[in-house]
Formats: structure tokens, C-alpha cells, sequence
């Protein structure tokens, strides 16, 4: 796909760690900030423990809400056996956040509930989308535990931004 | 003075946001995904009578006959629904509308969620209706609208197709104020509303006349979009593919249907003489390229094993290097039963039986899976009713237990058990009363006494009606109490009877799920 103005993001792991959510607040984020968004995601029968994946393409205009395989900026990956299953969607000099999955599983510890704001927040550190829009876009999107979301996001993007 | 506003909705919500500022003034619709979004997003509307019907024959039949009394309505429901409801369908296209009335069919190429993935666009021209199809979200919101126009200016039903990448995926999506519709009077037609040979044959020359002047209407719409860019290469398409397509080929030209029945021709062909190569790309059936090929044009379809599976960027310039499909194979990790799920249980127990299940759709279709192995037939919803009976014909040496859903059994489960009775099938029928319809993300049912906007009706007693069709024992048991459930299975199967047994326990997400939607975000369903 030749849109370099675009940029894709693909979020997976699997049913029930909010990943479709996380997607939602991160498009979100995008279009306070003005962009085009289309986020997508494959969740079958995810509830039910499966694996579920996520897309989040914005920019200027975008058409397909699908990415192509070999064209993802940056992928984020929520659960250690899924990761293998799509690397192959990272372009060549994407970039892989897996390597703060360790870092937010030891953030969260027991309150695995906040893994997907955690990995948020380090995602932040590699957007062009100003805090405020995260904020906004976490409140609007989550309607509990609103405090412990956005200290958990603050982390995660303390985290990211050491690079 | 109208406002605007720019919000990140899925399809399903647009398409539901644009019916409501179409005036939509009733909906009915049973849940099924990709589809069910759409009715609880209509539930939080006050302007709208909006519900959960007992099936899609039902749903159907409703709001249809909610139009032909002068309000603007809507028929939803997921792609295998409409052959549920094919029978008010096909004569509805005779009888026509009075206020404006849309059919919303959400198929699922892929099989995210599905029994099969057949492609409802056919249905447009068994039935003869106006076909539309969008390919985003913000196109959604807005030909929902014309959906209602169309309907109203042909006197027509209209198909509005959906796709699981179109209900599930999300967009900046503008909207707008409701416009109100006046309310239309009905006046008795025997002619136009009662269908005895004499009027209908008389209808169904009004329905060839029509779809002269909707033909028409679909060579001229601008909703018919030509883009001629490059000369060499285009692409006649609709839905979400030409979204893929314009991402690989921005500077070809394109043909973009909206209305793909009926057929534009003239267009057509205009655009074959404009262009030099024409490929038609489209997802599942070759609808399109029958069209083209029926007109003689020379154009470049898809190898078949396009036919099957949803379409994705990858494919497209595959298709266009003539290509047969290649998918990265991908191995993703199956769906399981809860942990703490009744239907767990109900596999565990039967497990211990020597016996055929003929099951039906819904959560505890995973009993088929490792490690229960428990489901051996599973093929539309009411048949692990009906599959019992037939099967028990058949088989001679093991015994058939039907096991059904309580949300599928008032489906569709009912008129299995009384044919069941009425031709004297003994067998052991189950059904597991989770007290909702969990599979497509809890919504209520006749028998858990909610509406679907949560308020208090009168409760379905699945006792009394299986008492009623004529079951010789109905027992209620908690699968929790593993031994009692166990004991009375044995005993009903030794019995030579027809036996009912509601195996009750709430499904355990449906705590979570039942809180108040926030109607900003709905939870997608998860399942069919
Ligand atoms: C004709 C048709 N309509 C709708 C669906 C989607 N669907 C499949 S099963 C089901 C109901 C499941 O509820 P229930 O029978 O109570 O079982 P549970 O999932 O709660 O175990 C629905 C809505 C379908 N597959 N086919």
C-alpha cells in the first residue's frame, strides 16, 4: 500500500484483556486530534478465550480499515504465545512493542485489568497525539476506575518514552 | 439551526444513527452478529419502538406490517436470518410499502461468527428488490437515509446488505438532528394488501414495472459512482472491497456500486468502453461478474477460491495478477467454554452417556469441541429438536438427546416439540436455560421476562409451554447438583418417553453483561 501519510497499528492477544477497548481509546485519541480513523478488529468468538486482533489506521484519509500484511508501523501484543501469529504484519523498520510487555505485566502485577491502558501509555510515547486526547479518550471510553486507568497510562508512557 | 457533530462509530451504530435521523419510527429484529448492535444502539432512541422479537419471521412480518400502517421501519437481523423470515420476504416485494421500510441483512463472509457465509445480495434478485450496499461506516450513516427514500418514492421494500468488516469496524462518522416523518394513513387496499391469486397476479405485474423504473433509477443515481482516472485499468466493485482496492490502486478508475440491483447495464457498459482492462473484485459470490458476463462484456473476475472467505487487502493485487488465493495460514487459538460455565457441566454429565447429541446453536455448540466431544450434529437453530426426531428414526442402536438453548428454543424449538409430540418421538430433549442469549452478548428473551430495553413484561414459562406441546415429563434441575442431574437423565433415558428436561443456571458473564449499556460504546456481540 503506497498511503505513507497513514499509520496502522495492529493490537492482539486474546478474549477479555480489552484489547477491542484499548483499540477504541486509541481511536479515539486519533480523531479528537483531528485525524481520519477506521479501527477494525477480528474477534469471533473472543469472550470465549480466542484470539482477537485489532487495527487502528489514521491519517489524513484513510480507505481500508484493514492494513496490508508487511505494512503495520507499530505493533503492540498483548499475550507472550500469541506474538508469534503476526509479526509477519510489522513492516521492516516497524516498530515492536513487545518488549514492555514484561515491563507493564510487572507494573500492573495483580491488577491485570490495566495491562491494555498500560501498554496504552508506552503506544503514546510513539504518536503524534498529545496526552490531552488520551485522557479525554480514556474517560470517554472507560467509565470505571477512571483514576487508576489514566495513573496506569502515565506510567506506561513514562516507560515508552525511555525508548 | 442543525447541529453537527463528528463521533467514532461502527458501522452497525451509524446505520442505526442514520435511520433514527431518518425518522425510523420502529425496529424489530432478533440478535445475531454481526447484526446486533444496531437494535441496542436504536434501544437507548425514545422516538423509536424498537425490539427483540421471538425470530426473524416474526421480526419481519412486524415491522413490515409497522410500515404498511404508515410508520417508517426497519427489519434487522444476521445473514442466515432472513431465510428464517423468507416467506413474508418474498411476497412483501408484491405487496410493496406504505411508509418507507428497510430490510437490514448483516452477512458475514468469513465465518467470524456463522453457521455458512452465504451472500444475501442473491436474495435481491430472488425477491426483486433494490439492493444497497455501503463500504464504510460514514457512507452507512448516509444511505440508510436514502434506503428510506427509495423505499417511499417505489413503493418497495429495500435490502440494505451490512458486512461484519462494514457493522464492526469504526470511522469518524458526522451526525446530524432526527427529521421527524408524518405518520401516513393506512386505507384498506384488499388489491395492494391482500394476496389471493387474482390481486397478486395483478401485483406481480406491478412488480416488473417496477423494477423498469428502479433499474432506471440505478443507471442515473450518482450513487453509482464513476471515477475515471487511469484508462488502462479499472474496477467495477462494491462494499468494503473497493476500500482495499483503492489503497493498492489510487490512481485507477473505478466503477463503485451502491446499488447493485438492480443491475445498472448502461453504466456498465459505458465504463467497459472507457477503460481498457476491467476487473470486477467483490466478496463471496460472483454477483457482479454474472451481471457483466449475462451483458457479454468482456471483464477479469476472481479465480474461485475467491469465492470462499472474507476479502482482504492482500488479495486484491493477487486477483489482479489473475492468481488463485493465498492466505498466511494462521493458527488462532480455538474459543472455549467459560470457566464456570453451566453448559461445562451438561458436557461432563453427558460425557457419561452412550448416546447421539443432536445439538443446536448457540454457546453450548462448543461441547463439540476437546475436551467434551458431546455435540455430534449442528445445523440451524430448532434442530437439536427436530434432529432428534429424525435422527432417532434412523438410528437404531444408541439413543439421540436433543439439547437446545432457551433463547434458541423460543426461537425456534416450540414447533419442533410439538411435532415431536404430535407424531408420538419419544427421546430425551435439554434445554439449557442460561436465561439468556449469551452466544451473541446476553440479550433477553420471552423467557427471562425483560424487554430490550430492560423493562418488565410477561414472562415465557418454558414448563408450562413444554407441558402444553405435549412433553410426557418436564424436570427442572441445577446442573450444579451434578449427582440429582445425572440420576434423572438416566432415568428419563430408560424411560420410553418423551421428555423434557431445563437444565437452569444463569450464565455467569450475564452479571457483567447486564448493567446499563453505555450507548456510546456498546459491547460487540461476541458471537452469532
Ligand atoms: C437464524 C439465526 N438467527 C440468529 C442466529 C445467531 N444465534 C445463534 S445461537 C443464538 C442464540 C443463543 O442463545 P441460547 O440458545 O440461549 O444459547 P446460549 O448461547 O445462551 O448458550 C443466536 C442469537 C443464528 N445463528 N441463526
Amino acid at each position: 500500500m503506497k498511503d505513507d501519510n497513514v499509520t496502522s497499528i495492529v493490537l492482539y492477544g486474546i478474549g477479555g484483556q480489552g484489547n477491542v477497548k484499548a483499540s477504541e481509546v486509541c481511536g479515539l485519541a486519533a480523531l479528537l486530534s483531528g485525524y481520519h480513523v477506521k479501527k477494525t478488529e477480528v474477534h469471533g468468538m473472543s469472550q470465549r478465550g480466542g484470539s482477537v486482533e485489532s487495527y487502528i489506521r489514521f491519517g489524513k484519509k484513510v480507505f481500508s480499515p484493514l492494513p496490508a500484511d508487511g505494512t503495520v508501523d507499530i505493533l503492540i501484543c498483548l499475550h507472550e504465545e500469541e506474538y508469534p501469529r503476526l509479526i509477519h504484519q510489522l513492516k521492516k523498520d516497524g516498530i515492536d512493542l513487545f518488549p514492555y510487555l514484561a515491563k507493564a505485566k510487572e507494573a500492573v502485577g495483580e491488577q491485570k485489568l490495566f495491562l491494555n491502558t498500560f501498554m496504552l501509555g508506552v503506544l503514546s510515547a510513539f504518536l503524534p497525539i498529545k496526552t490531552e486526547h488520551w485522557l479525554n479518550a480514556l474517560n470517554q471510553t472507560f467509565k470505571y476506575a477512571q483514576e487508576e486507568n489514566k495513573n496506569f497510562f502515565l506510567k506506561g508512557k513514562h516507560s515508552g518514552e525511555q525508548k | 439551526m442543525a447541529t453537527k457533530k463528528t463521533v467514532l462509530f461502527s458501522g452497525n451504530e451509524a446505520l442505526a444513527y442514520g435511520a433514527y435521523e431518518a425518522g425510523l419510527e420502529f425496529s424489530a429484529a432478533y440478535p445475531g452478529t454481526p447484526s446486533t448492535e444496531i437494535t441496542q444502539f436504536l434501544s437507548q432512541f425514545k422516538e423509536i419502538d424498537s425490539q427483540w422479537s421471538v425470530n426473524e419471521k416474526v421480526a419481519f412480518e412486524i415491522a413490515y406490517a409497522a410500515s404498511i400502517g404508515g410508520k417508517r421501519s426497519m427489519y434487522i437481523g444476521k445473514h442466515v436470518g432472513l431465510n428464517v423470515a423468507m416467506d413474508p420476504f418474498m411476497t412483501s416485494a408484491y405487496t410493496g410499502v406504505n411508509a418507507g421500510f428497510v430490510i437490514v441483512t448483516c452477512d458475514d463472509p468469513g465465518m467470524h461468527s456463522s453457521q455458512n457465509e452465504q451472500d444475501n445480495r442473491l436474495f435481491a434478485r430472488v425477491g426483486k428488490m433494490p439492493l444497497l450496499e455501503p463500504s464504510s461506516p460514514s457512507e452507512t450513516k448516509e444511505l440508510i437515509k436514502k434506503a428510506f427514500e427509495i423505499s417511499e418514492k417505489f413503493d418497495t421494500p429495500v435490502i440494505f446488505r451490512m458486512t461484519t468488516r462494514i457493522c464492526h469496524s469504526k470511522e469518524n462518522v458526522t451526525i446530524q438532528e432526527r427529521k421527524d416523518v408524518p405518520i401516513k394513513n393506512f386505507t384498506p387496499n384488499p388489491q395492494k394488501y391482500v394476496m389471493i391469486p387474482r390481486y397478486a397476479m395483478m401485483r406481480h405485474i406491478e412488480l416488473e414495472n417496477r423494477l423498469l423504473k428502479l433499474k432506471k433509477f440505478a443507471e442515473n443515481s450518482p450513487l453509482n459512482k464513476m471515477e475515471v482516472k487511469d484508462k488502462k485499468l479499472g474496477f467495477i466493485t462494491s462494499g468494503v472491497t473497493y476500500l482495499y482496492a483503492k489503497e493498492y490502486y489510487p490512481n485507477a478508475s473505478y466503477l463503485k456500486l451502491s446499488i447493485s440491483y438492480p443491475f445498472p447495464e448502461k453504466k456498465v457498459r459505458d465504463f467497459c468502453k472507457k477503460v481498457k482492462k476491467v476487473f470486477v473484485l467483490e466478496e463471496l459470490e460472483p454477483f457482479i461478474q454474472n451481471n457483466c458476463e449475462r451483458l457479454g462484456l468482456k471483464v477479469y473476475g476472481r479465480d474461485a477460491s475467491f469465492h470462499i472467505g472474507e476479502m482482504k487487502p492482500d488479495h486484491i493485487p493477487q486477483i489482479v495478477a489473475g492468481k488463485t488465493k493465498k492466505d498466511k495460514p494462521l493458527v488462532n487459538r480455538p474459543p472455549e467454554l467459560c470457566k464456570g460455565c453451566p453448559h461445562r457441566i451438561v458436557f461432563n454429565t453427558l460425557k457419561k452417556f452412550d448416546v447421539i447429541v443432536a445439538g443446536d446453536i448457540g454457546c453450548y455448540t462448543l461441547g463439540t469441541l476437546p475436551p467434551f466431544n458431546g455435540l455430534h450434529t449442528c445445523l440451524c437453530m430448532g434442530a437439536g429438536v427436530t434432529f432428534q426426531e429424525g435422527l432417532s428414526k434412523s438410528i437404531q442402536n444408541k439413543k439421540v438427546v436433543g439439547v437446545i438453548g432457551d433463547s434458541t428454543f423460543v426461537h425456534s424449538g416450540i414447533t419442533g416439540l410439538i411435532n415431536a409430540a404430535y407424531n408420538k418421538t419419544k427421546g430425551v430433549i435439554l434445554i439449557l436455560d442460561n436465561a439468556t442469549t449469551a452466544m451473541t452478548g446476553g440479550q433477553p428473551h420471552p423467557a427471562t421476562g425483560k424487554t430490550l430495553k430492560q423493562e418488565e413484561t410477561k414472562q415465557l414459562s418454558l414448563e408450562k409451554i413444554c407441558e402444553v406441546c405435549g412433553a410426557d415429563s418436564i424436570d427442572v434441575i441445577d446442573p450444579a447438583q451434578v449427582n440429582d442431574f445425572e440420576e434423572i437423565l438416566r432415568k428419563r433415558l430408560d424411560e420410553n418417553n418423551l421428555s423434557v428436561i431445563i437444565v437452569r443456571k444463569p450464565c455467569i458473564l450475564m452479571k457483567q453483561k447486564m448493567h446499563p449499556k453505555t450507548f456510546t460504546n456498546p459491547t460487540p456481540g461476541v458471537g452469532r
